[in-house]
């Protein structure tokens, strides 16, 4: 027994070396970061401070928690549910070409590599400088948060599209073929019934996304909780920063349990 | 389940052989009934407007037509900003990734068996999971004054969340038979753990890590716009000034910088699985 450990030991690979490199390595890199951090003076204030924002984050504002008024949390939340739910449906619908040419087992090479760097520069530019630009376009107000919230899910959302159409069952599509089906018939059962569960997938798993970042739109005046909560934090009204991020947290925390259960449950068919 | 059952009576049909069989209903009707509802009403209080979109959709265009040729001497100003949001996301990313080991063990149900103990460490990581990254540095640069520290604290606070998930995940679907045995034969628990489950957990851990940091990179540009320090600064200015051409400038720059460090990740992270 003891003999065949020694022997599985010394058949262990011994390239501690390389190990004490990359280690080296990334503590240099994590060093070298460390070194040009500015604003690093913890003062008395700033600790008393953080104590008050403490305090009145846990002592929410009822007033405001249970208001149904167009200003209360829950409209807040309502308007931000919509533009989410909205934006990530027609940012879904327009995924879906960006998607079918970039997927190399459909176009050549050469083409999907266009459509893949457009998906990759929607994708870059963060969701707050769509947000700013569009503001520009059609004011400040939910609608704008609306637009944002399509364009930017298109990057992410046709990037799993692809992943999905690439995992495509060719067989079975020749086997349609094979029995004398027409182009749209070859759609309707041997494409849609492949690629429906995954697209599903991606589009509850983006609208979860979304519903974080339409709290982040709001902060540039495109709607939704945003605006309130960033103005409230600003006039350090913690009680009532509490009580608007109750209300995100128990929205958010309900949506991505459902999201979940739906996501396993069309996962497993 | 069951009133779903009772609303729609699944079919009866009998055969040739009078066997009786039933045919649930679908509910495919019913779903696109509540999603075109939904939809109404979000139309409604989002005010969907598609004559806006119309007329002043060119706008758009028009800003990105402006950001077009960018502006090339911009780019020494640029340096600066970019390098501080690429090692703010790289400390906070680390710094997170680390803090959050202990709190991902005390998470999963194969090692602690205690179920309060598990419940209120879900609980705390998915309630920080839940706070918008803008809304932590704002109070991070409340507390700790603007810069690039606040930044770094609002990146760390994020990593830890997802990083934690995703590890308790992990250390709980790992083939507990090595540690059983490592226990068996005398071990203490912290040392089972740390030649039995480490190894099994280590490289999806450190891939997850990188694949947060580059999402980080992504993240910590915005940052800037509560002036927790990074490019974010910068481009909140120069889109209130409507200075399009640097924007631009800034905007390729972070594309060619995500780019670089998604490949480099990427292929970190084939290597490590």
């Amino acid at each position: 027994m003891n003999e065949r450990i020694q022997k599985a030991y010394e058949q262990e690979p011994r390239n501690w070396g390389w190990k004490l490199l990359v280690a080296l390595i990334c503590a240099a890199l994590i060093a070298w970061s460390g070194a040009s951090i500015q604003g690093g003076k913890i003062t008395e204030s700033g600790l008393e401070i953080a104590g008050r924002i403490l305090r009145g984050i846990f002592n929410p504002d009822r007033t405001l928690l249970f208001n149904l008024t167009t200003s209360g949390v829950g409209y807040l939340l309502l308007e931000t549910v919509c533009i989410a739910f909205l934006g990530t449906i027609v940012g879904a619908i327009l995924a879906v070409p960006f998607a079918f040419i970039s997927a190399t087992n459909i176009v050549p090479l050469p083409l999907s590599l266009i459509g893949r760097t457009i998906i990759m520069a929607i994708r870059t530019v963060p969701p707050l400088i769509y947000g700013l630009m569009f503001i520009r376009v059609t004011g400040p107000g939910p609608f704008t948060g609306l637009l944002t919230m399509s364009l930017c899910s298109i990057g992410m959302v046709s990037k799993m599209y692809i992943e999905a159409i690439e995992d495509l069952d060719m067989k079975i599509l020749e086997s349609l073929d094979a029995c004398g089906c027409g182009f749209f018939q070859k759609i309707r059962y041997g494409i849609i019934p492949q690629l429906f569960p995954d697209f599903m997938s991606t589009i509850i798993y983006r609208f979860d996304m979304n519903l974080r970042d339409a709290t982040v739109l709001g902060i540039v005046g495109a709607g939704g909780i945003g605006a309130p909560l960033i103005f409230a934090m600003n006039s350090y009204r913690w009680s009532q920063v509490g009580a608007l991020l109750a209300g995100l947290i128990v929205l958010v925390l309900a949506v991505e349990f459902v999201s979940t259960r739906i996501r396993v449950k069309l996962a497993r068919g | 389940m069951n009133l779903t059952a009772k609303l729609f009576p699944a079919r009866k049909m009998i055969l040739d052989n009078g066997k009786e069989i039933t045919e649930p209903r679908s509910k495919t009707p019913l779903i696109l009934l509540l999603l075109a509802a939904a939809m109404i009403l979000s139309a409604k209080i989002t005010g969907f407007n598609l004559a806006i979109i119309l007329e002043r959709g060119y706008q758009f265009f028009v800003i990105i037509g402006q950001m077009f040729p960018p502006k090339w001497s911009y780019l020494d100003r640029i340096w600066s900003p970019l390098l501080d949001t690429i090692k703010m996301s790289l400390l906070g990313s680390a710094v997170g990734s680390l803090l959050v080991v202990p709190f991902s063990i005390a998470a999963s149900s194969n090692i602690i068996k205690n179920r309060l103990v598990l419940f209120s460490v879900r609980l705390f990581l998915s309630v920080v999971r839940t706070l918008p990254t803008l809304v932590s540095a704002l109070v991070a640069t409340y507390v700790f004054g603007f810069g690039t520290l606040a930044g770094t604290f609002a990146i760390a606070v994020f990593t830890f969340a997802y990083v934690g998930k995703q590890l308790y995940e992990l250390i709980e679907t790992v083939d507990m038979g090595a540690y059983e045995a490592m226990e068996a034969m005398g071990a203490g628990k912290l040392r089972s753990f740390l030649t039995a489950i480490l190894p099994q957990v280590m490289p999806t851990y450190l891939s997850t890590c990188l694949f947060c940091f580059e999402g980080n990179v992504r993240y910590a540009s915005i940052l800037g716009y509560v002036g927790a320090g990074g490019l974010g600064v910068l481009l909140n200015e120069k889109i209130g000034w409507r200075e399009y051409s640097s924007v631009g400038m800034i905007l390729i720059a972070l594309f060619l910088t995500v780019v670089l460090v998604e490949g480099l990740s990427h292929y970190l992270r084939t290597k490590l699985t």
